[in-house]
């Protein structure tokens, strides 16, 4: 376990030192953001419908976003072989890869989400909800970034490959994270969606380390 | 077990393949023929859908392939990462775009048939939306398993790809069908009826037939394909 809060201290000191990455993600987001509503109108009970849908949709780019770096950088100078000399196991080394990804971006995404519901007029009930999700959903985002971003490694276009990949499996994250809002909305209690999103991060935090290290081996060879 | 092994060597494999190829193209052949035939001239209009049920019978035995060319694209990718048979990736690498193809005919002949039964092209139904990201899964296989330099690397990590979607499909098929009934859940559109009456059967089952002739046909032709494109790669890089 030493090892990787060791692993995962270390990107998060990468990205303390270097900053711009993170805060691009973020700037993305934002701009992103505010598009819809410039693009749509300023037609306020439309754009309180469309709010959930909107961020989401835009936390999932956004996540998508920083990813091609995520196992690169490593790859490049080095540090990924010694990962895989390393004594233990690989798949926990994947998983602090994808625990530092959710810390800087996932995180900060969930913090922000609920400053750009007010500008939708979401009611404050809807702003909780939307942290909520967010808060459960992101890390399941994180892991199958994370292995879309372990299987491209090194590939042609990784950039545009990598979203291929992932948008697909993402998709019932998708679905029941904005759709518990949609329910908070209609007066329903959206605590089957949120657990349901739990499950969702669960079995990703099943599958996805498996796959990441055999990935990861393969680009190692 | 032993017929596995038996295949995976490239050049008996090969043999094999070129021995039953004429007798497979012809059965496809006449099962297509019998097929159609049976589909457009001899299955009677149906009552409710009239002479559009005739898109059905190429509409669902495609849908049928595209999800049984997942699944085998899955059993390849195991059976290629467990026991490295060197015969998987080329198969998986040969499938993968039939499957795609039979997918993108299942979206556009029910696209076509809902233009007249339903009143328009495109409806955001959970069975036409999986179908939709089931597309998109065979696409995200074909691009990874083409992107690299090395095929190898390429092959291994649709195979990852293979079986983690594998794992993931039922869960989209399951999100899907919950988020349509949450947006509209009066427009469930049913197809068929309880039962469906021997007439249409028929076909569909000659279809479905000839439709599985033609897959493995394709996926055998397009393999042989692989193996003559790795033989060239290896000549070149000896030369």
């Amino acid at each position: 376990m030493t090892g990787f809060t060791a692993l995962v201290a270390r990107d998060l000191r990468l990205v303390w030192r270097r900053p711009g990455d993170v805060t691009v993600v973020l700037a993305f987001f934002v701009v992103a953001t505010v598009l819809f509503p410039l693009g749509i109108g300023p037609e306020s009970n439309l754009l309180a419908r469309i709010a959930a849908g909107v961020l989401w949709c835009a936390a999932l780019f956004a996540s998508l976003l920083s990813l091609d770096r995520l196992f690169a950088a490593d790859y490049d100078d080095g540090t990924l072989d010694l990962l895989l000399l390393a004594p233990w196991p690989l798949e926990l080394a994947a998983l602090a890869k994808c625990a530092a990804h959710w810390i800087v971006t996932g995180l900060p995404l969930v913090v922000l989400a609920p400053f750009l519901g007010i500008a939708f007029g979401l009611d404050r009930d809807s702003l909780l909800a939307l942290a909520a999700t967010l808060l459960v959903g992101t890390p399941t985002l994180s892991l199958i970034g994370g292995l879309a971003a372990a299987l491209t490694l090194g590939a042609r276009r990784s950039g545009a490959l990598l979203a291929l990949l992932a948008l697909p499996l993402c998709v019932p994250t998708l679905i029941f994270g904005a759709g518990a809002i949609e329910t908070m909305a209609m007066g329903k209690n959206f605590t089957t969606h949120l657990a349901i999103l739990g499950a969702l991060a669960l079995v990703a935090l099943a599958t996805t380390p498996w796959a990441m290290a055999a990935a990861l081996r393969q680009a190692g060879e | 077990m032993a017929d596995l092994h038996f295949l995976a060597n490239p050049a008996r494999f090969r043999r094999f393949s070129q021995r039953v190829m004429p007798s497979l193209s012809f059965a496809t052949g006449l099962a297509l023929l019998v097929g159609l035939y049976f589909a457009l001239v001899q299955s009677p209009p149906d009552y409710q859908q009239g002479e559009t049920v005739r898109i059905m019978f190429v509409h669902v035995p495609s849908a049928w392939l595209s999800m049984a060319g997942y699944a085998l694209l899955a059993v390849l990718g195991a059976s290629l990462l467990v026991w490295r048979h060197p015969l998987a990736a080329l198969v998986a690498r040969a499938a993968a775009p039939v499957g795609a193809c039979f997918a993108l005919v299942c979206l556009i002949t029910g696209s076509l048939w809902g233009r007249p039964m339903w009143g328009t092209y495109w409806v955001w139904d959970a069975r036409l939306t999986s179908m939709l990201l089931l597309f998109f899964l065979y696409l995200g296989h074909i691009a990874l398993s083409r992107a690299y330099d090395d095929p190898d690397r390429g092959d291994r990590a649709a195979a990852i790809l293979a079986l983690i979607g594998a794992i993931n499909l039922p869960i989209i098929k399951f999100s899907v069908d919950w988020w349509n009934t949450l947006h509209q859940p009066a427009s469930v559109m049913k197809l068929g009826g309880p039962s469906i009456h021997p007439a249409i059967l028929t076909p569909l089952l000659w279809m479905a037939g000839s439709f599985l002739l033609l897959f493995i046909l394709l996926v055998l032709v397009r393999t042989e394909t692989e193996i003559d494109r790795r033989r060239l790669e290896i000549a070149d890089q000896s030369a």
